[in-house]
C-alpha cells in the first residue's frame, strides 16, 4: 500500500503563493477558503536575521485529531494514508476544526468542512501545488518506496515537521 | 453530481426522499459508509495553449476550458519560460478574465476630464471619433503631434499603426521609468544590452549577486526557477539591499547597504579584485580597453573607503569580493530590472557591467549568455513614411544623448506647451496606467488636462481611462490572438498567443482595433491582411514553421544554439573600440564620467525616511490589484518601517498611517509593518496599490499609491531615466 507524503524545501521556497492560487483553481475552492497557504517566519534582530518560507496545508497526520474528533465519521483515513472528508457525511459541526493543531480546515461555502486532499482526484499522481511551483520546492510521492524522490530527500537532507509535540505524526515534511 | 451538506440535510428531512431521487444520489444516500471523493472537475474539455500577459515575461500556459469557461491555467510543459510551471499571477489569470469591473463597451466622455463620467457608445461611433481626431491632428499639426504610450505584447499592432501614421512619438514607461538605464549601461560597456528575458545564467552560476533585485518577490518565472535551483545546489548568494528581502533570506551574505551608495560598494569590489589579482586576466588582456585607467580610478577605493559611505563593514566587502573572484567566471552580478533609482543609474549599471567584465563572466556559462532568437521574418509591409520631426520627448536635441528609445516621461512633459520643440497634442494610451506609472503626478495631471484628445485602450477601467475622451475595451490575452513571440533566449523558440475563449462583453482584440482605425485614416494598405490568423500564417510560412503544429502545441522549439564562448562563439563587441570598454570614450566625449564615480545622494531631512518601492509576488504593478483571485493572497500594501523606528514614533504594526512626503503630499492611509527586516533610514512600499479609479470597485482605496509621493525625480542625464528613490516621507498617525 502506498504511503503518500509531501516534502517541501524551505531552502528553495520563496513564499510566492503560486501553490495557493493553483490549488484554488484546481480544486475550485471558493473565495475566502484556503487549502494551502504561505508562512514567512522571520527570526533575529537587524541585521542578524533569518527567514523561513513555508507552504503549509493539511498534514494528513497518522494520528489525526480531526478523524478522532469527527462525530459523524466524515473525516476518515483513506487507503493511501491521506486524511479525507466525506462531504455527504459532514454536518459542518466544526469539531475537527477545533481539533486540528495546524488550522488546516475551513467551512466551505456549501456547508461542509474542506481542506487539502493531496489532490486525491488525480489518483495520487501529483498535486496542483507540486506542479505549479516555480521554485520546484514541493515533492509529492510514496514514502513506502525507498527509491522514490520523497524517500531519497528525507534520507539525504535535514528535515522537520510542524508541531511535533502534538504527536500527530504528520505526513508533510519540511527540508531545512 | 456531488451531494452537498445542505442537500444532504434536505434529503434527510424528507421522509421518503431517498426513494424518489435519481440514481447518482441514491447510491450516495445508501453509500454513506463507502465515502466517495468529490472530483472538482476543473480539467478542461478543451485545452488551449497560449502565452501569458499577466506580466511581461510571456510564459507558456495551458488554458483549460470547460463548457465555455476557463477553469484553470497551468504551466505549458514545453515552453522554455514556463516548463510546466507558473508564478502565482500567471496561475491567477482567470481573475482578470472574469473581473466584473472589466471595460465592457466603448465609452465616450460626458463630463470633464478626470471626472470619470462616460456614456456607452457603439464601436462604430468610438472608432469614427478616434480616427476623426487623429485625422484632424494630422492636418493641423502633423502626425508627430500624436503620441502613443504603450506596454505589453498586444501593443505591436498600435506601434505599427503609429509608424504607418508617421509619428515618431512611441514610448513605453518600461524604458525611462524602469529598465532603460541598464540597457544603456551594458551597451556602453559590451556593445549589447541585457535584454528581456535577462541573459543571465543563474542556473549554472556558482555565485549570484543581487543588488536591490528582489527575486522571489519579483516573480519572473524562469528567473525565480533558476535562482531557486542555484540556491538549492548551494551556489553562493550575495544580496545587497537595505531591506532583508526574501532573496536576502536565501543569501550567504546580506549587505544591508545605505540606500544610494551601491556605486561605492561596486568600486570597492573592483578595488579588491584588482589589488588581490582576483580578476580574469585573459578577458582583461584580450578583450577590454581602459584597464589602466580603471585600476588608477579604483586604487584608493578600498573597502575601508566604501565602509564610510555604504555602512558595509570592510571585512564583509573583502569576503564577498573574494567569493565573487573565486567563482569567476561563473559569477553573475545581476543587472536588476527596475533600476531607475537615483538618476546615476546608467553609471551604476556601468559599474555592474565593468565588474562583470573583470570576472570574465560575459559570454560564459554561469555568467551572461549570448542567446539567439528563432528567425521569424517580419511581415513584408511597405516601408513606413519617414517622420517629419524627431521625437518630442526632449526639451533640446542634445539632451540625454545615449537614450536609445523614446522617453514616456518626456512625451508627457512635451504635452505641456513650451516644454519641447513641438507639442504632443493627442495621446493614445495602450495597456499602461500612466497616473500610477509616471512620477511627478502634478505634471502628469497637467499634461492630461492639456492634451487635445486622449484615447485609452485597456481591459480594466484603470485611472488613465478616467482621463480619456474615448475608452476602448480590449479583449484580454485569453480572448485574443497576437503576434508571434520569439525572443532571444538560451533555447530559441516561437510561441503563439491564441484565442482561448471568444471575447466577453463587447470587447475586441487589439489587432482588430488597430486595423479599424487604420482603415478610417487611409492607412488600410498597411493592414493588408484579413485578420490576425492570416498575418500570423504569413510570418509562420516565411519562417518555415508548420502552422498546424504551432497552433496545436502553442510553441515550437528551435535547435539549441551556442550561448557561450566555450561553445565556440567568437568574442565580438559592438562598442566603438570593438572591445569591452572599462573606460568609455563615448561617455567622456559626451561630458560624462568615463568610469563611474560615486556621488553621495541627498540625505533624508530629520524625521524623514527615504521611500523605496518594490514588488509583491502576486501582483504586476497596479494591473492585478483588482484581480479578486490574486487579492485573496494580498489585497493591500503595507509600509515597512524598522521596528525600532516605529517604536520611537509610537506606531504599532497593523496601525494605519498616512505618508507625507517632503513636499507635503499625503497618501494613504496604509497599514504599517514594523519589522526588523529594514534599515532605519528608509521605508518600503510595494507598488501598484492605492487605486482611486471609481470603477475599480475592488482595488479602489486599498493601500497607498507610491506614484503620488514621487513628486521629485532625479533624471539620469545620460539617457533620461527618472530616478525615483529621491523622495522622503514621514508617517502621520490617523
Amino acid at each position: 500500500m502506498p504511503r503518500r507524503i509531501m516534502v517541501l524545501d524551505t531552502v528553495r521556497c520563496v513564499g510566492c503563493s503560486a501553490c495557493v492560487i493553483a490549488c484554488k483553481t484546481e480544486n475550485a475552492v471558493p473565495a475566502g477558503g484556503f487549502r494551502d497557504w504561505v508562512v514567512g517566519e522571520t527570526r533575529g534582530r537587524f541585521p542578524q536575521l533569518s527567514l523561513e518560507n513555508r507552504s503549509e496545508r493539511c498534514n494528513h497526520c497518522d494520528h489525526a485529531p480531526c478523524v478522532d474528533n469527527c462525530p459523524t465519521g466524515a473525516s476518515y483515513r483513506a487507503a493511501d494514508g491521506a486524511v479525507q472528508i466525506a462531504r455527504a457525511k459532514c454536518t459542518g459541526c466544526k469539531s475537527c476544526i477545533a481539533a486540528c493543531p495546524y488550522g488546516a480546515r475551513f467551512v466551505h461555502a456549501d456547508g461542509f468542512v474542506d481542506k487539502c486532499t493531496f489532490c486525491a482526484h488525480r489518483a495520487g499522481k501529483s498535486t496542483a501545488c507540486t506542479d505549479v511551483c516555480p521554485t520546484e520546492c514541493i515533492t509529492f510521492g510514496d514514502a513506502s518506496d525507498p527509491e522514490s524522490a520523497v524517500s531519497r530527500l528525507l534520507a539525504s537532507r535535514r528535515w522537520k515537521v510542524l508541531a511535533p509535540e502534538t504527536g500527530t505524526e504528520p505526513k508533510v515534511y519540511y527540508l531545512l | 453530481m456531488p451531494v452537498t451538506r445542505r442537500k444532504f440535510i434536505r434529503i434527510g428531512a424528507a421522509s421518503a426522499g431517498g426513494m424518489v431521487l435519481g440514481g447518482g444520489l441514491v447510491s450516495d444516500w445508501y453509500g454513506l459508509d463507502a465515502p466517495r471523493l468529490t472530483d472538482p472537475a476543473t480539467d478542461g474539455d478543451r485545452i488551449v495553449p497560449t502565452f501569458c500577459e499577466i506580466c511581461f515575461w510571456k510564459c507558456g500556459v495551458l488554458a483549460h476550458v470547460k463548457q465555455g469557461r476557463v477553469t484553470k491555467l497551468t504551466g505549458h510543459p514545453d515552453h522554455p519560460l514556463s516548463r510546466g510551471r507558473l508564478c502565482p499571477r500567471g496561475a491567477g489569470g482567470t481573475g482578470l478574465l472574469y473581473d466584473p469591473d472589466r471595460l465592457k463597451k466603448p465609452l465616450v466622455r460626458t463630463g470633464r476630464r478626470g471626472e470619470e463620467t462616460f456614456r456607452e457608445a457603439s464601436w462604430e461611433e468610438a472608432l469614427d471619433r478616434i480616427a476623426g481626431e487623429m485625422d484632424r491632428l494630422r492636418r493641423d499639426y502633423g502626425p508627430q503631434s500624436m503620441a502613443l504610450f504603450q506596454h505589453g505584447y498586444g501593443s505591436s499592432w498600435f506601434t505599427h499603426l503609429f509608424r504607418a501614421y508617421g509619428s515618431p512619438n512611441i514610448a513605453a514607461p518600461s524604458y525611462a521609468q524602469c529598465r532603460g538605464p541598464r540597457e544603456v549601461g551594458f551597451q556602453l560597456t559590451f556593445g549589447d544590452g541585457v535584454l528581456s528575458p535577462e541573459r543571465v545564467d543563474m542556473e549554472r552560476a556558482d555565485c549570484i549577486v543581487l543588488i536591490g533585485s528582489h527575486l522571489g518577490e519579483n516573480m519572473h518565472n524562469t528567473q525565480v526557477r533558476d535562482f531557486a535551483r542555484a540556491v538549492g545546489r548551494g551556489a553562493t548568494v550575495i544580496v545587497v539591499d537595505p531591506r532583508f528581502s526574501v532573496a536576502a533570506g536565501k543569501a550567504d551574505h546580506w549587505l544591508p547597504i545605505k540606500p544610494g551608495t551601491d556605486i561605492a560598494l561596486l568600486l570597492s569590489w573592483m578595488n579588491v579584485l584588482i589589488e588581490e589579482g582576483l580578476y580574469d586576466r585573459s578577458t582583461v588582456e584580450n578583450f577590454t580597453t581602459g584597464f589602466d585607467q580603471l585600476r588608477a580610478h579604483v586604487a584608493g577605493k578600498t573597502p575601508e573607503w566604501a565602509y564610510a559611505r555604504t555602512g558595509i563593514r570592510p571585512e564583509l566587502i573583502r569576503a564577498t569580493a573574494r567569493k565573487i573572484g573565486a567563482a569567476k567566471p561563473a559569477a553573475v552580478i545581476h543587472p536588476g530590472r527596475r533600476v531607475t533609482w537615483y538618476g546615476d543609474d546608467t553609471q551604476r549599471t556601468r559599474a555592474i557591467a565593468i565588474l562583470t567584465a573583470l570576472t570574465g563572466s560575459w559570454g560564459r556559462a554561469g555568467g551572461y549568455l549570448l542567446p539567439t532568437a528563432m528567425k521569424v521574418p517580419k511581415y513584408p509591409y511597405a516601408p513606413y513614411p519617414a517622420p517629419d520631426a524627431p521625437a518630442a520627448d526632449r526639451a533640446k536635441p542634445s539632451d540625454f544623448p545615449m537614450a536609445d528609445a523614446t522617453l514616456a516621461s518626456g512625451l508627457c512633459a512635451a504635452t505641456i506647451p513650451g516644454s519641447s520643440a513641438y507639442g504632443a497634442k493627442g495621446w493614445m494610451v495602450y495597456g499602461t496606467n500612466l497616473p500610477l506609472t509616471l512620477p511627478e503626478p502634478e505634471r502628469v495631471e497637467a499634461a492630461l488636462q492639456e492634451a487635445e484628445f486622449i484615447v485609452a485602450i485597456d481591459v480594466l477601467p484603470a485611472e488613465i481611462c478616467g482621463w480619456a475622451d474615448v475608452v476602448l475595451p480590449e479583449a484580454t490575452y485569453l480572448e485574443r490572438a497576437d503576434d508571434i513571440d520569439a525572443p532571444a533566449y538560451r533555447e530559441p523558440y516561437a510561441a503563439l498567443r491564441q484565442e482561448v475563449v471568444s471575447p466577453l462583453h463587447d470587447s475586441k482584440p487589439g489587432w482588430w482595433i488597430a486595423k479599424e482605425i487604420a482603415n478610417r485614416l487611409d492607412l488600410a494598405s498597411f493592414f493588408p491582411w484579413k485578420d490576425v490568423d492570416e498575418y500570423v500564417d504569413a510570418r509562420l510560412s516565411a519562417a518555415g514553421i508548420d502552422r498546424r503544429e504551432i497552433r496545436e502545441k502553442g510553441v515550437v522549439l528551435g535547435p539549441r544554439t551556442p550561448c557561450t564562448y566555450e561553445e565556440g562563439i567568437a568574442p565580438e563587441f559592438g562598442t566603438e573600440s570593438g572591445k569591452i570598454e572599462l573606460y568609455s570614450a563615448a561617455l567622456a566625449a559626451a561630458g560624462f564620467d568615463p568610469i563611474p564615480e560615486f556621488r553621495p545622494p541627498e540625505e533624508p531631512p530629520a524625521g524623514y525616511f527615504r521611500l523605496l518601492i518594490g514588488r509583491s509576488p502576486v501582483h504586476t504593478f497596479g494591473r492585478t490589484t483588482n484581480n479578486r483571485l490574486l487579492s485573496e493572497v494580498c489585497d493591500e500594501n503595507e509600509v515597512w518601517v524598522a521596528a525600532s523606528a516605529a517604536r520611537e514614533l509610537g506606531i504599532a504594526s497593523g496601525e494605519r498611517v498616512v505618508l507625507v512626503n517632503q513636499d507635503g503630499v499625503e497618501e494613504g492611509p496604509v497599514k504599517v509593518k514594523a519589522t526588523e527586516r529594514i534599515r532605519t533610514d528608509c521605508v518600503f512600499l510595494t507598488h501598484g496599490f492605492g487605486h482611486r479609479a471609481k470603477a475599480l470597485s475592488f482595488a479602489r482605496g486599498r493601500g497607498a499609491d507610491d506614484a503620488r509621493l514621487m513628486t521629485r525625480v532625479s533624471v539620469d542625464p545620460i539617457m533620461g531615466g527618472t530616478g525615483m528613490n529621491v523622495n522622503f516621507v514621514t508617517l502621520k498617525r490617523v
